[in-house]
């Protein structure tokens, strides 16, 4: 069984969620495995964040240099190039920095790739069986991959529930001597924030999507606090762009945003033919409509028959209690 | 400035209903529609527009396929792609990613070309083709661009990253882009610009015209084998939840935690 | 006998002779005209061909009816009528006006046939119509200086305003009109003062007359002043009036008759792609429509000169009404500026730049729904469909769509609907278990024949609540006996939209398809319930058996006795009819529907204010319905609103586009429970006497 390290990211001295989740993810593989972190960066921040994992890690590698202070996934590939053993398994985010590094890395250690896991299934001999998604979401696949000369493997946020046992009790270990030269050819500049408002709904994993169950446009603060509290988006059919109450750029339809959200809360949505059309990827739907013959209950995996207007705030409520 | 970019013929998710055929071998492909990958056409339109502003250059577009895969290539020549290439081969079926960025890289190697484009990802989701392709070729990499500033040896480019925030960054030439979708407005392609192109020859290359030793690429190269589609449980219709409302919300909360909603 | 005043053949100024400005005046002034029109006929010789020979009864009727009858003027009532009375004026002081140009150089010419009996009635003619139009030219000023409707405003992206020009011209008419009556009412006035002999009778309340009492005051060597000067005041403002008409919006003086000569005699088609260049040749054709200036067709050229700039069409045009980047009338005002501007009188023409991102906007040209409220109403006959069309070619051409419409139309190149659903769920609406056990539907995808082909088309076969409506047709033609089937998945989209929103490649694709799986099918009659799939499948498709829309068929049924109808289920709501463009406008088809709800016992109908050939659309159908327009508010919900102010709750309209559009402008104009939109279909099915 080749050894186990898991990438961790992390921002501003903490680790990210997916630290711990790798850790699940490494269990899944094989329960028995001794996982390793390891962590590029620099500075206080990195040995704060250095700390923070230990105890969920049976090592963690440390990697400090001026140059990784900002998470590069071109300088970050060369480093774990040289610190990583050949043949290992490595765990990435399969998020917008794992899918900068993940394909080129596997290059590098000459190993295999496989983007995207949401499942393992049982590893035999030298195949691990990985449940992946395609077209979206729309099927889901079987994939098997020859580790023999190792993988990297980029998992998907969110789907390993955490592992908070920190049982593992590592040490950390200083690697910034092994990094080698680190020198690339792109460069780090800035990072450019999103305007304010400008919410991009067609990346967004969470909609609360409001329709003209919300009556009038001072409620849709409700739909807002509601979306705040569970760390979701508001979006919204035609009606409500039409009332002028939300940015087109919010529009869930045909005429509108095509989303592909992991969960769509339909709050007051009747689900006309034109909206469902904006919706993609099969997402869990939450239908809330006081009309039980809205169409958009054929559609949706859970249904509701309530006036929003009363239900949105006692949900959002119950959730800030969490 | 020369660009290649590198396309892929697929299922169009938007036109399509994908559901997997009775065996879970493949997914249902009868009365399936192709097209472009939405990715890749987007690469392309940039392309083209850099080519266009720059006042000259050319813009090649590639893929590996079958004889069908042609018909992305005209489209995207009806586009404003000057040439088309083909990667054809027996010994090309069932490439994994890496299979399929070494045959590209084979492609790359018999051109020069200043900037590599690709689609950020196609219908597998996979994301993986470009970053492979760059590590083969030794050339500098970045994902998910979605803006591209042109300098003269380097370019400025945007990455979309969480949040809708945009990493900026300084890229050396050559180097390999995978491209996302948003960063321009492709143009309409009508059927008329694909007649005038419909004529126009479209070189075919194979393993041996690119010098890959088949054994690397396709089934027998491949670490990584899809085995089977399957269809993850779902029930018909929604779920009606009833009861007091403290019920109804303490039952959806506990199914927003189970499906990622929370 | 000698004449009591001298005439400007005779009379001479300092030594002299004025006859010379009698010759002079016109031999310039004919020249500088004809020089300027020269220039103006320039673009014309560039331009794309256009067709307007044909149909010469059928023009010859236009140019009696809408030219010299004016027939569409009082639509608009005052303007209408003040129109009406300087343009018989114009006509009949043209005779007079050239008879005097003629007189500064033969004092005794008579026009001929104009001597005699025919003559004095024609100057009593003249004297009234010269007072009518002065009368009309001072309530025209008014109107337009201080009352300033708002339909001839300029919004400030057009420009500048026109009043300054509406004005001036207005002047100088009425120059014209007074030098005329002063140089006559001269000559009155001294023969009265003289006494000498019996005067020529003048019209009394004229103008001239009211010139005669005026001047009757003046010395006879006054008279004698005002005599010559009112002549060549006359003289030189007739020309300088005929060379200033070229120049902007009164060319209409001049090139109406023409336009009205050469304007539509058909409806509810579009103008080839190049004329002159068959369907099966369109490959071999370099460019696609209307990329710059001089792709405009000759006509759509003398469309732009002689736009009145009276804003009729922009006043009718729903996308403008509600605030989308579209005013036509500023379509054919920017397209005249740029030619006066490329082609100008003096010095050499422009090189032209294309004209979308120039004089246009891309949102402009995609704003328009093709209702043809504004060609409708045009009293020149101005064509704005076809150069909408025209300029959607271009743009398609070089890939200039919006990407809201990239996915229909790429979905329709594949799968033949705009949502890109499986060509084997188009007859699915059939097969709903309750519905089939009533109203089994044949299918000639499974090789089953009818006598009559129902043409369902995409959105009644796909869309879910449009689905009603197929199988409302559908219970009314078996109810009434009509034997028929449907294509099933045979059927491809119509193409009424693919064709107006200018991807013509893909329209005659679908409609090859069509028609093929049409004529295989063997029927004898096609029968449709979508006005824009019954719109191109007559006036446009060829060689295809006869089509009829079910507001027709219903109609002669109902004759005939085939479908009989049964007391009103709402008496007390009332109903009102909501034309569809391409039902009425673009088909004439206003009374069917009308008299088969008039059938209904009981059922109370009132017509909306903008009804029949004004009817106000819904926002367009098609691919219309995928275009995010910038729009202040939705042309459903001012329809509504118009509905509401007729007093109606029920709207019926007979297309699934209108039904689509006006349910969704209920919801969102707040009518909901107040106001509810039924298609005719649904209405009359669920009234037949089974």
């Amino acid at each position: 069984m080749p050894q186990i390290f898991a990438y961790i990211a992390h921002k501003d001295g903490a680790a990210e969620d997916s630290a711990l989740e790798m850790v699940a993810a490494a269990k899944k593989i094989d329960p028995d495995a001794s996982v390793s972190a390891v962590v590029t960066g620099s500075g206080a921040d990195l040995d704060k964040v250095c700390q923070d994992i230990a105890a969920s890690y049976s090592e963690v590698l440390k990697v400090d240099n001026e140059v990784l202070s900002y998470p590069n996934a071109e300088i970050v590939r060369k480093a774990l190039v040289n610190i990583l053993p050949k043949g290992s398994i490595v765990l990435l985010p399969h998020d917008t920095f794992g899918m900068d590094l993940g394909p080129g890395l596997s290059i590098k250690n000459d190993s295999a790739f496989v983007a995207d896991v949401v499942g393992f299934e049982g590893i035999d001999g030298n195949i691990l069986k990985i449940v992946r998604q395609e077209y979206s979401g729309q099927v889901s696949t079987h994939v098997t991959c020859d580790i023999s000369a190792g993988v990297v493997l980029n998992i998907r946020p969110g789907v390993f529930a955490a592992d908070e046992s920190k049982s593992a009790g590592g040490s950390v270990v200083d690697k910034s001597g092994d990094a080698g030269d680190l020198s690339v050819t792109r460069t780090f500049l800035e990072i450019v924030e999103a305007e304010a408002g400008d919410v991009d709904i067609t990346k967004s994993d969470v909609l609360v999507s409001i329709g003209r169950g919300i009556e009038d446009e001072d409620n849709i603060e409700i739909a807002q606090e509601l979306a705040e509290a569970m760390g979701a988006d508001v979006s919204c059919s035609r009606p409500i762009v039409d009332s002028k109450w939300m940015e087109k750029s919010r529009q869930v339809g045909t005429s509108g945003q095509t989303v592909k959200p992991k969960v769509y809360l339909a709050m007051g949505i009747s689900g006309s033919f034109q909206h469902l059309g904006g919706i993609k990827g099969s997402p869990y739907i939450i239908a809330v409509n006081k009309n039980s013959k809205a169409p958009i209950f054929q559609v949706a995996d859970i249904g509701i028959i309530t006036d929003i207007l009363d239900f949105i705030p006692e949900l959002t409520d119950a959730i800030k209690e969490l | 400035m020369e660009i290649l970019v590198c396309v892929k013929r697929v299922p169009d998710t938007s036109e399509n209903e994908i559901e997997v055929n009775s065996s879970g071998s493949d997914i249902e492909r009868d009365d399936l529609v192709y097209s472009v990958n939405e990715w890749d056409n987007y690469a392309v339109e940039e392309a083209i527009q850099i080519v266009e502003n720059a006042g000259s250059g050319s813009v090649t577009v590639v893929t590996i396929g079958d004889d069908e895969s042609e018909e992305i290539l005209r489209r995207e020549m009806a586009m404003g792609a000057n040439n088309g290439l083909l990667l054809s081969d027996d010994a090309f079926e069932n490439s994994d990613g890496k299979g399929i960025a070494t045959i590209l890289k084979a492609a790359v190697d018999k051109g020069n070309y200043d900037l590599i484009l690709t689609g950020a990802q196609a219908e597998g989701g996979a994301a993986q083709v470009g970053g492979m392709l760059a590590a083969m070729l030794d050339l500098p990499y970045a994902s998910l661009v979605n803006k591209i500033d042109i300098g003269d040896s380097k370019l400025k480019v945007g990455r979309e990253i969480e949040g809708g925030n945009q990493e900026m960054n300084d890229i050396s030439m050559p180097c390999v882009l995978s491209i996302q979708t948003g960063i321009n407005e492709p143009r309409y392609v009508g059927i008329r610009g694909i007649r005038k192109v419909a004529s126009v020859d479209i070189p075919v290359m194979s393993a041996s015209d690119l010098g890959i030793d088949a054994s690397a690429v396709g089934e027998a190269g491949a670490k990584v084998k899809r085995v089977d589609y399957f269809v993850p449980d779902l029930g018909d219709g929604a779920e009606m939840l009833e009861g007091s409302t403290e019920e109804i919300i303490g039952k959806l909360i506990e199914l927003l935690k189970a499906n990622g909603g929370l | 006998m000698d004449p009591i005043l001298v005439s400007p053949q005779s009379f001479s100024v300092l030594g002299i002779p004025t006859v010379i400005f009698s010759l002079l005046i016109p031999v310039i002034g004919v020249a500088i005209f004809t020089f300027i029109m020269a220039k103006r006929i320039a673009p014309l010789v560039k331009a794309a061909p256009d067709y307007r020979f044909d149909n010469l009864p059928n023009r010859l009727f236009n140019i009696l009816k809408i030219w010299l009858m004016q027939w569409r003027q009082p639509r608009y009532r005052l303007a209408g009528i003040l129109h009406i009375v300087i343009f018989i004026g114009f006509l009949i002081l043209s005779i007079r006006s050239t008879s005097l140009v003629v007189i500064g150089l033969s004092n005794d010419f008579v026009l001929p046939g104009f001597g005699g009996c025919i003559g004095d009635i024609y100057n009593i003619l003249k004297d009234i119509a010269a007072t009518g139009v002065l009368i009309a030219c001072i309530i025209a000023a008014v109107r337009r200086g201080v009352y300033k409707p708002a339909r001839y405003s300029v919004p400030e992206k057009y420009g500048h305003d026109h009043t300054a020009e509406a004005v001036f011209v207005l002047g100088i008419i009425s120059l014209l009109m007074l030098s005329e009556s002063f140089f006559e009412a001269s000559f009155v006035a001294a023969q009265v003062k003289t006494g000498a002999f019996e005067v020529a009778h003048l019209m009394p309340g004229t103008l001239v007359w009211f010139s005669k009492l005026f001047l009757l005051n003046f010395s006879q060597s006054s008279l004698q002043t005002v005599h010559i000067l009112s002549y060549y005041v006359h003289d030189i403002t007739f020309f300088f009036f005929l060379c200033f008409l070229p120049l902007g919006k009164h060319f209409h003086v001049i090139t109406s008759f023409f336009n009205v000569l050469f304007m539509r005699t058909k409806k509810g088609n579009i103008k080839p792609v190049m004329y002159g260049v068959t369907d099966d040749k369109l490959d071999e054709l370099e460019s696609f429509g209307v990329k710059k200036f001089e792709d405009f067709t000759w006509k759509h050229m003398l469309d732009f000169y002689t736009c009145a700039d009276c804003g009729r069409c922009s006043d009718q045009c729903p996308a403008n009404a509600v605030g989308r980047p579209l005013s036509p009338r500023f379509i054919s005002i920017k397209a005249r500026d740029y030619c006066f501007e490329h082609y100008p009188i003096r010095g050499s023409f422009i090189k032209s730049e294309p004209l979308i991102g120039g004089i246009f906007s891309e949102d402009e040209i995609w704003s328009c729904t093709t209702c043809g409220a504004c060609e409708q109403e045009c009293p020149l006959g101005i064509e704005y469909i076809d150069k909408i069309v025209d300029l959607r070619r271009g743009m398609v051409d070089e890939g200039m769509v919006p990407q809201s419409l990239q996915k229909p139309l790429k979905a329709l190149e594949k799968r033949g609907n705009p949502w890109g659903k499986m060509e084997k769920k188009r007859s699915e609406w059939t097969k709903d278990k309750e519905f089939a056990a009533e109203c089994p539907v044949k299918l000639v995808e499974k090789g089953e024949t009818a006598e009559n082909l129902y043409f369902v088309d995409s959105i009644s076969s796909y869309d879910d609540r449009m689905q009603d409506l197929s199988k409302a047709t559908a219970k009314i033609l078996s109810l009434a006996g009509i034997d028929f089937a449907i294509l099933g998945k045979l059927e491809k989209d119509s193409g009424n939209e693919v064709k107006r929103f200018g991807e013509e490649m893909l329209y005659q694709d679908l409609k090859d398809q069509n028609t093929t799986a049409i004529i295989e099918s063997g029927a004898k009659k096609i029968i449709t319930a979508d006005p824009h799939a019954f719109n191109v499948l007559k006036n446009e498709y060829s060689g295809l058996p006869e089509v009829e829309h079910i507001t027709q068929v219903v109609a002669r049924c109902i004759k005939e006795g085939t479908i009989k109808l049964d007391t009103c289920e709402d008496p007390e709501k009332v109903y009102t009819y909501h034309d569809p463009c391409y039902l009425g406008r673009h088909n004439n088809l206003y009374e069917d529907p009308r008299e088969a709800l008039d059938a209904i016992p009981g059922l109370t109908r009132v017509d909306m204010e903008k009804s029949r050939d004004r009817s106000f659309c819904c926002g367009g159908g098609g691919l219309m319905l995928f275009y995010e327009p910038e729009e202040e508010t939705r042309m459903g919900v001012l329809r509504v609103e118009m509905a509401n102010e007729a007093g109606a709750n029920v709207i019926v309209t007979a297309c699934p586009f209108c039904l689509v559009n006006l349910e969704d402008a209920i919801k969102v104009a707040g009518f909901e429970g107040k106001i509810e939109a039924i298609d005719f279909v649904e209405l009359i099915e669920r009234h037949i006497v089974r």
